[in-house]
């Protein structure tokens, strides 16, 4: 039997003990690898090939950073990368929450049958029609350039539109009435109410979009060919290729390319636990 | 259940049958109007043309010449690489999914018992699962090498010698399946905010009425978490499929193609070696095994998945 009581039994004390154990080592294990990254990226390469391996570096070298970033025109890749994240998530925020404000607000005839069209492209997988998508991409002369990254993003997002019309869908309806009796007009309700009362998703899907064209590798892969407009998994790709076996500056580049999404989850992780809570959540 | 009681069951499905106005009927088809045009040029032509493709034999200069059935017929009978990645492919994902739900899970009911301390192991758990793409394959390509990689060290600190994962046909698929789990705070997270609107008096009335921790968990909490578990599943199936990233950049397919994921060997032929007309069969035959399999899932969804009562959020 627990007890509600006011002191905790001995059983129940060791049990708590034991799921603070449990966390803290599942803490260390998710950790490691981070530290692996870290240890080995300010190591000098004979120690990186040291047996058996050190846990912390024995000698600190920082010169591995400037380093390794020089062997890349990595400003100029970082540049790319937030072009086409920046455009990308413009298009992504501002067309899905139209499309999702009709699919919540508004009343008209086939909006349940259409939206089950948008439930379903969220589970198509993308390589079905990636082909024929390069094929056209290719027709109108945009092969190596940034258009075919961030075109699609401008007809808007599945999962976004989902996401946004879960969230619309809990504002009150009277709301809007009142707003348009008193003169203000159905897109001046989007506009002015509507937008403002929905910063947490919308700051979810920003964030979403962020991290997702950040880390996005397979469409640049098909569609940048020329060094110049690589983004920095392009670049951090062909650093690869060509310095294989130099973990220590493997791991400072790709750290260093996985900053920003770590200093923006850290800064935004409300926003992003938020976020993935309203897609997951039933 | 089908998909439009799935959708019913996501909320919102309202009965629009009474009181249309003109007016919003045409605003609405001018905001949903940039997805409509998207879905025509991007979903619904590009399908079309790929199956129409598929029956081509094309390598994007040339004119294509029509094959029949050859595309398919080399892909099920002569070619035995396409079945040899699709079973690879399913095999990972029957591996890794229902893994990181059950661990995810699990660290979300431990999270979810009023420890203290609960936004700081969320925010560590939670952060591999904002890191993919290729920084996170070269880490994981570092930490399964065999002499010097984190995993064989920590391993030989229980006085095991590990295998050469990456470079090993048997290990090769389970080091994608660790690697993955190492992302498993994406789940975790949703599964604990649906822990946290279990309402408690659920559990006080289990409580009266006897029910021990595993009685709890087997017919409250579990049922109660199914419709979002169901999600998980879902999804889970069509991101985990679509693995290519970590074995383009840290296997290319080997050992022997033991990695060869599917859309990897897709990627080789329509990127590589421009056999646009194969390769569109390959994406026909990839997107109906997800089809099937999430057919199959949702089949099964009455048997466990449980929806409380009429579905909320109606307008």
């Amino acid at each position: 039997m627990s007890s509600k009581g006011v002191g905790l039994s001995a059983r129940q004390i060791i049990s708590k003990l034991f799921v603070y154990l449990i966390l803290a080592l599942g803490s260390i294990v998710v950790l490691l690898p981070l530290q692996w990254m870290i240890s080995t990226s300010l190591k000098p390469l004979s120690h990186v090939f040291r047996f058996p391996p050190e846990f912390w570096p024995q000698k600190i070298v920082w010169e591995n950073y400037p380093n390794a970033l020089t062997q890349l025109p990595f400003d100029l890749y970082f540049f790319n990368t937030m072009f086409i994240v920046i455009l990308c998530l413009l298009g992504e925020l501002i067309v899905s929450s139209l499309v999702a404000y009709a699919f919540s607000r508004l009343r008209w005839r086939g909006r349940n049958a259409l939206f089950i069209v948008v439930l379903a492209t969220m589970m198509l997988p993308r390589q079905v029609t990636l082909i024929p998508e390069f094929i056209v991409f290719r027709h109108l002369g945009m092969i190596d350039t940034f258009w075919p990254l961030i075109l699609p993003s401008w007809f808007g997002n599945p999962f976004y539109i989902f996401l946004l019309r879960q969230y619309f869908l809990t504002h009150s309806r009277e709301l809007d009435q009142a707003a348009v009796i008193d003169g203000c007009s159905r897109f001046g309700v989007f506009w002015r109410i509507t937008l403002p009362m929905s910063k947490p998703v919308l700051g979810a899907v920003a964030i979403f979009s962020f991290q997702f064209h950040w880390n996005d590798f397979f469409r640049p892969l098909i569609f940048l060919l020329d060094q110049d407009k690589y983004t920095l998994a392009l670049g951090l790709r062909f650093f690869q290729g060509t310095y294989g076996t130099e973990w220590n500056s493997l791991m400072a580049v790709s750290l260093v390319v996985m900053l920003p999404l770590i200093i923006v989850f850290f800064f935004a992780q409300k926003h992003f636990i938020q976020g993935v809570v309203f897609t997951g959540y039933k | 259940m089908s998909l439009a009681q799935f959708v019913k069951n996501q909320g919102g499905f309202v009965n629009v049958n009474i009181g249309y106005k003109r007016g919003e009927t045409v605003l609405a088809w001018a905001m949903i109007s940039p997805w409509v045009a998207g879905f025509l040029l991007l979903t619904a032509f590009p399908m079309i043309a790929s199956l129409a493709l598929s029956f081509y034999k094309w390598n994007i200069i040339s004119a294509p010449v029509y094959v029949g059935l050859a595309n398919y017929h080399k892909l099920f009978f002569t070619d035995p690489l396409p079945m040899h990645s699709l079973k690879i492919t399913v095999i990972f994902s029957l591996a890794s999914i229902p893994l990181n739900i059950v661990f995810g899970l699990v660290i979300a009911m431990l999270l979810n018992t009023n420890i203290r301390g609960l936004a700081v192991f969320r925010t560590i758990y939670y952060l591999p699962a904002i890191l993919s793409g290729v920084a996170v394959a070269i880490l994981w390509q570092w930490i399964f090498s065999s002499d010097f990689g984190l995993l064989n060290t920590a391993l030989r600190v229980f006085g095991i010698e590990g295998p050469a994962w990456l470079g090993s046909k048997i290990w090769v698929l389970p080091a994608f399946v660790i690697m993955r789990l190492w992302s498993v705070g994406g789940g975790m997270i949703i599964y604990l905010a649906g822990l946290q609107a279990i309402p408690t008096d659920l559990y006080e009335a289990a409580e009266i009425d006897g029910a021990n921790w595993y009685q709890r968990i087997f017919r409250i909490t579990l049922p109660m978490l199914s419709p979002t578990i169901f999600f998980q599943l879902i999804t889970g199936v069509i991101f985990t499929m679509q693995i290519f990233t970590e074995t383009f950049i840290m296997t290319n397919g080997g050992p022997a193609n033991a990695s060869l994921f599917y859309l990897l060997y897709l990627y080789r032929q329509a990127f590589q070696n421009f056999k646009m007309g194969y390769a569109s069969a390959l994406a026909w035959v990839f997107f109906i095994a997800i089809l099937l399999l999430t057919l199959i899932l949702f089949a099964t969804a009455k048997f466990w998945v449980y929806y409380e009562g009429e579905s909320e959020g109606d307008d």
